[in-house]
């Protein structure tokens, strides 16, 4: 049951990459832009909740929204002090800004809670389920259960509320989107809060399994090479992205001489350049701005 | 008769290229008034700094008698003019009822699904596409989506852009009705842009031509029709003037 386990433990690290790819793609679609330092806003939600659960003490059932809530807020945050007014600036500004963005977060966490690893106790930590030979820890189901609710809540909101349609209209044709009176900067203000409040959710939930140190949002490269895989512009090819780096990733640390795995998910990015460059869930729209 | 849009003296810049050179203009509430004027003459550019997708560098917009120019297209929809742009530009992947729905964002009365059967009765064909992807739509169709989903907005001025453009005669035809209608049947007041000055000044009670960002004639459509200038460049009805070959030689389509 070996490959079993490996399976388990693949998915729900790559839920975890394509959750925060999920962020990636949600402002490229609507605003076009990469905010390269959507990994370290996940560091900063695994911080926060670690903040609300280790250090305030409160139960880890009231510290999830309240960390969903504050991320959302430091998404609106970010979108209004420093994105807005680079409307117009050239691409790479924009690159550069969201760059540097992650140097500041990592600098603020560490003068914040230290540069030494934490952990984040939950109610689950610790317990394992056995099925037959497998054993598998309540974190890694948190995770691949976290994400399922997550994508489901996400789909419901963009498929049937005005609000989430109206956050498509923007983003599928922003000129239109103004001239029927949708308030498209506030669109762009409440996806920032969206992808923000989807990092924290992806920090709680990987914290009980990795510790936490200011330097995990790296893993904001390996989901970066999710979202392209999937498509740069695909929600579910996020997400499907993100899983497919996760499992490459185990069984090449299985199968493989050690130092492969870590490198697995570029090689799968350059196989998938090569192969398919559109990515696997090409949305081939043409968009007018 | 109350002046709903009085514009005065605007001057618009695409970077350093001037391209509307100090445009006046009146609206009527209640009238359709066409503006007419070639490829490139700076129609487009008039209708979007009305609707504040591009700001005036100089001159007013006054809607309803206040200031406009300058504030943000979807507060200027909220106000109430709804614009159609340019080449149908629908939400490509919302179907045609989501489509719809959109151009109802900033209502929150309990009539939506009222003016949404409304809709479907201008536009028949479009209830048979209910659930189709606006991409999927012919161009006829897309044109008369977006202008459904601009009177959904109640609209009491409604920006046209060359809403004939690439349409069949048959079609050109049709949307000029539907035009008539929502006038007369909405109360909607219209300024329509097309170079296809045939349709537009069937349609409108007073017409605007413009040339290279300026106004250069205004006068009733009755009026614009016989007029000899506007029946030699824009309605084909004699060989092109020694000043049509001039300016247009580079042309090669003329509607
Ligand atoms: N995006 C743009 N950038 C630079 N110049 C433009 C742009 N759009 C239009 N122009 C110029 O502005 C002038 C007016 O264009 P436009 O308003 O689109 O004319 P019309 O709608 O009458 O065809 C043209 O000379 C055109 O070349
Ligand atoms: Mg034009």
């Amino acid at each position: 049951m070996e490959v079993f386990q490996l399976i388990i433990s693949g998915v729900s690290q790559g839920c975890v990459y394509g959750l925060i790819a999920l962020g990636f793609v949600l402002i490229y679609k609507a605003t076009e832009m990469v905010n390269f330092a959507q990994g370290d806003i996940m560091m900063l939600g695994a911080y926060v909740g670690i903040t609300f659960i280790s250090i305030w003490d409160w139960p880890f059932w009231w510290a999830l929204p309240a960390t969903i809530g504050v991320m959302a807020l430091v998404g609106v945050v970010l979108e209004r002090l420093l994105l807005r007014p680079m409307i117009g600036e050239p691409h790479f500004a924009v690159l550069m800004l969201t760059i540097g963005l992650g140097f500041v977060l990592r600098a603020i966490a560490g003068a914040i809670w230290g540069n030494e690893p934490r952990a984040l106790p939950t109610p689950y930590v610790g317990e394992v389920l056995e099925l037959g030979s497998a054993v598998i820890g309540y974190e890694n189901i948190a995770i691949i259960a976290g994400t399922a609710v997550l994508c489901l809540c996400m789909w419901l909101f963009f498929r049937f509320s005005r609000l989430g349609i109206a956050m498509q209209a923007a983003s599928q044709n922003q000129l239109a989107a103004f001239y029927v009176g949708i308030p498209v900067k506030r669109m762009y203000s409440l996806v920032w809060a969206l992808s923000a409040a989807i990092a924290g959710v992806a920090g709680i939930l990987t914290a009980p399994v990795s510790l936490v140190d200011p330097l995990i949002g790296f893993v904001g490269i390996k989901a970066f090479a999710a979202a392209i895989v999937g498509g740069f512009g695909s929600m579910p090819g996020a997400i499907i992205g993100g899983l497919l780096i996760g499992l490459v990733e185990q069984f090449a640390g299985l199968y493989l001489p050690p130092g492969f795995s870590d490198m697995s998910a570029y090689v799968l990015l350059l196989v998938m350049l090569l192969v398919r460059p559109q990515g696997l869930f090409a949305t081939m729209q043409k968009k007018k701005v | 008769m109350t002046v709903l849009l009085d514009i005065k003296n605007i001057e618009t810049y695409y970077g350093p290229v001037m391209a509307i050179r100090g445009v006046s203009m009146q609206v009527a509430e209640g009238q359709i008034v066409s503006l007419l004027g070639a490829n490139g003459a700076g129609k487009t550019t008039v209708l979007k700094t009305i609707s504040g997708a591009m700001d005036p560098q100089k001159g007013m917009v006054s809607y309803a008698g206040e200031a406009i120019q300058g504030k943000d297209p979807d507060w200027v929809a909220r106000q109430g003019i709804a614009h159609v742009p340019e080449g149908r530009e629908v939400f490509p992947f919302l179907n045609v009822d989501e489509n719809l729905r959109m151009g109802a964002f900033s209502r929150h009365d309990g009539d939506i699904q009222a003016d949404i059967e409304m809709v479907y009765d201008y536009f028949p064909v479009l209830k048979t596409l209910i659930k189709s992807q606006a991409v999927n739509l012919s161009g006829g169709q897309q044109q008369m989506l977006a202008i459904g989903r601009a009177l959904m907005l109640r609209p009491r001025l409604m920006l046209l852009d060359e809403p004939s453009l690439g349409l069949s005669p048959k079609l050109v035809q049709e949307i000029a009705e539907i035009i008539r209608r929502l006038n007369t049947e909405q109360a909607v007041t219209v300024l329509l842009v097309e170079q296809n000055a045939k349709m537009a000044l069937e349609v409108g009670d007073y017409g605007y031509v413009m040339e290279v960002g300026r106004i250069v004639m205004e006068d009733s459509c009755e009026r614009l029709r016989d007029a000899t200038d506007i029946q030699e460049f824009y309605l084909g009805m004699k060989d092109q003037g020694v000043r049509g070959r001039r300016r247009w030689k580079q042309r090669k389509t003329w509607r």
